[in-house]
């Protein structure tokens, strides 16, 4: 019951900050906002490369090893291929082969 | 319907299909460990319908958060959608009826393909805006429900299939540093986040570095119209 009203309040906030912008910006939208829109979603992605390591510790085993050569796998395939899903498959297989192993040993 | 513009629609889709499947997937199988079957699967993917704020949910709901961390943690963690929202305006102007849906369904996958409009030749744009992001939302529904149904009888370990989201997020940030001339939003949103982590920990860190990240591009753009 808790977690449907957990389900509902998270569909309820995403809905609100995707109408809000439309609602209130109805006839010319300021320049000042025209320009966020502009750098905001490069900015945005930024934090989350971040927000995905937040809970990596580098102080202890296994010193955020997986993760970062993980990262660094996805950024290799990226400029090479330029193809997202070749990136993501690639760097997720890499990872999930890297921390079995490492579960294992 | 016209058959052209759906395929149109379904080619420029395509990219998304195979990532959000994949994706999708990773969400119902983290969905499933936590100890929720498929409808909950299904009706988050039908109604919040965000991919990185569901993965996030996925603890939320597990570790029993409170209603108000839930709604802070969504207006955070989704507070982007607002700059995805804010620079579709003009393009969405005359979208009727189509245009509740297409706000609703501007994920990041649909923003990048959409950002930059239709094709010259498609002959109805709203009605292509509309099929580009339906389709991804089915693929996200897919994925999402074939991964709570088969993530306990796949024949491997599934451990690590979280790491999809991050390899998303840091193969979006290369593709975006490789097209842009101007680093220095990417760079802003990337050191303010680590900086804010540092200094609040990582529970708390995501407002302030947003509005961190705002704050500083705002002393950029007023430098660059002073320089003009």
């Amino acid at each position: 019951m808790t977690s449907a009203i957990l389900v509902a309040v998270m569909a309820a906030a995403t809905i609100l900050l995707c109408f809000l912008p439309f609602l209130i910006f109805r006839e010319k939208t300021p320049r000042y906002i025209v320009y966020l829109g502009e750098v905001l979603p490069a900015a945005t992605i930024g934090m989350l490369v971040i927000y995905c390591f937040k809970d990596v510790s580098v102080l202890s085993a296994p010193f955020g090893i997986p993760e970062l050569t993980a990262a660094a796998c996805v950024i290799g395939l990226q400029i090479w291929k330029r193809n997202l899903l070749i990136s993501i498959l690639g760097g997720t297989v890499f990872y999930m082969i890297l921390i079995q192993m490492i579960v294992i040993t | 319907m016209n058959s052209k513009i759906m395929k149109q629609a379904f080619i420029k889709s395509f990219p998304v299909m195979a990532g959000y499947i994949v994706l999708g997937i990773g969400f119902g199988i983290l969905l499933r460990n936590a100890g929720y079957g498929v409808l909950w699967a299904l009706v988050a993917s039908v109604f919040i319908y965000a991919g990185s704020m569901q993965y996030v949910g996925v603890g939320l709901i597990a570790g029993g958060a409170s209603v108000l961390t839930t709604l802070i943690t969504t207006l955070t963690v989704n507070a982007r959608h607002l700059f995805y929202s804010i620079s579709m305006i003009d393009r969405y102007k005359n979208s009727k009826p189509y245009k509740p849906y297409l706000i609703f369904a501007l994920t990041d996958e649909t923003y990048s393909l959409l950002c930059d409009g239709a094709p010259d030749d498609v002959d109805n744009p709203e009605l292509y805006y509309f099929l580009v992001s339906f389709l991804n939302q089915c693929y996200w529904i897919i994925g999402s429900v074939a991964g709570n149904l088969l993530g306990s009888v796949l024949p491997f370990s599934t451990a690590g299939i979280e790491f999809s989201m991050t390899a998303l997020f840091i193969a979006s940030f290369t593709e975006q540093w490789l097209v842009s001339q101007d680093h220095i939003p990417a760079l802003t949103g990337l050191i303010s986040a680590f900086v804010c982590l540092m200094i609040f920990g990582a529970n708390k860190f995501l407002i302030p570095a947003m509005l961190l990240i705002t704050l500083i591009l705002t002393i950029f753009r007023r430098r660059k119209e002073a320089n003009q």
